[in-house]
């Protein structure tokens, strides 16, 4: 079983990480998010103390939409392929499948968009503790959207239509981490990384079942 | 082989407001065939999904000895993958490398499996199939798609699974050979 479960996460690394699977992999979403954050300045103009008020909450949002990005390829095409029929027929629970593919989808955007923040904070004016902040409110927070993203896909796969569905229903299920999330970085707002991490890992530990049970249902 | 056996008992599949098929049994020990028949869309399929247990049927009960390895038109192999990766992920999870060389792919294992055709697909869905080394073999139209050769081999297969105490149930519209199998037609 272990030695099964290792296969599909290198596996799923190799797909979503180094996007061997239809193209992209980790570069995508992260070019994606620092376009977005370039957007911004762009858009309302240099205005220093405006950019560093607002900046940290543009990554944030940035963030989210990046992690929607790759929603479409991270279960259906599994399911349509028949990986899922044959893993049942062998005893591995789709618990455990959605469980890994959520580490894999995390591993694909957490770590390179808290690198990308860097630059973004660079391109926003951000000083260094905002950054911090930004760093660690992140930390906290993109495992819940990788959960969320896991467990929509999940439920949306085979739907016409899924991939635009399960970005319309992420957004407004990403409420709660973005509002906590984006609020703890204004001054005093430190309890707000308290309850991202609580929201992202009750967002962790309802996934697996939540999406298994998508996947069973669907067949 | 550890021993195996399949039986279904008072099967009732409805697909949506279609009764596909009713108070149907299945009992099968080890060497033992089934061949379904009947016209496309009399649930073959569904009852295959059924007997793997990826399905629940709408009334009846499943009950299996041994492990259970399904063979449909979908390979489950990654596409972008050279083909003796993609076989090399189900030699992971099941402990035993597939049978290339049985089914005349080792010239194919450095090719995309998206390049493949689909009879080579079917072979290499086979190569999958026995690595598994399970008792009962669920093959929904396993001779789609392969040429004369690659059929004949399937048959030799079935025969040599049988032989060793396996089981199998078989959908097919082509002819198979399949010697003192039991035959279940599904038309209503």
């Amino acid at each position: 079983m272990t030695r099964a479960l290792w296969a599909i996460l290198r596996r799923d690394l190799a797909g979503l990480l180094l996007g061997q699977r239809r193209g992209g992999g980790a570069l995508l979403p992260i070019l994606f998010f620092l376009s977005v954050a370039m957007l911004f300045p762009f858009a309302v103009g240099p205005d220093e103390k405006l950019l560093a008020r607002a900046g940290g909450g543009v990554i944030w949002v940035a963030a989210l939409l990046a992690a929607i990005l790759p929603l479409d390829r991270l279960v259906e095409p599994d399911i349509e392929a028949g990986f899922f029929d044959q893993w049942a027929l062998r005893g591995i629970a789709e618990e455990w499948v959605i469980a890994i593919r959520m580490i894999a989808h995390w591993l694909s955007f957490g770590p390179a968009l808290m690198l990308a923040s860097v630059l973004a904070a660079g391109l926003l004016g951000l000083d260094g503790a905002m950054l911090g902040r930004v760093e660690l409110s992140l930390l906290a927070g993109t495992p819940g959207l990788a959960a969320l993203g896991v467990t929509v896909a999940a439920v949306t796969a085979g739907l016409r239509g899924g991939a635009a569905l399960a970005g319309l229903l992420v957004i407004p299920l990403a409420v709660p981490v973005l509002v906590f999330g984006a609020g703890s970085l204004i001054p005093g707002g430190e309890a707000g990384l308290a309850l991202t991490l609580a929201a992202s890992l009750i967002l962790c530990a309802l996934a697996p079942f939540a999406g298994g049970a998508a996947v069973r249902a669907g067949r | 082989m550890q021993a195996a056996s399949l039986t279904a008992t008072e099967l009732v599949c409805r697909k949506g407001d279609r009764w596909l098929f009713e108070g149907l049994n299945v009992n099968l020990t080890a060497g033992e065939a089934l061949r379904l028949i009947g016209p496309n869309g009399v649930g073959k399929t569904s009852l295959i999904r059924i007997l793997a247990r990826l399905l629940l049927p709408t009334q009846g009960r499943v009950a299996a000895e041994g492990s259970i390895a399904m063979l449909d038109e979908r390979p489950a192999l990654d596409t972008h993958l050279p083909l003796g990766k993609a076989l090399a992920f189900w030699a992971a999870i099941d402990g035993q490398a597939a049978a290339t060389d049985q089914l005349g792919l080792t010239r194919l294992l450095e090719v995309p499996v998206r390049y493949l055709s689909t009879g080579q697909k079917k072979r290499a869905a086979l190569a999958r199939l026995l690595g598994q080394n399970a008792a009962i073999w669920l093959l929904d139209e396993p001779l789609n798609g392969l040429d004369t050769a690659g059929a004949a081999l399937t048959q030799t297969l079935i025969a040599q699974h049988r032989a060793a105490g396996g089981i199998a149930v078989i959908a097919s519209h082509q002819p198979i050979d399949l010697p003192a199998a039991a035959v279940l037609d599904l038309t209503p």
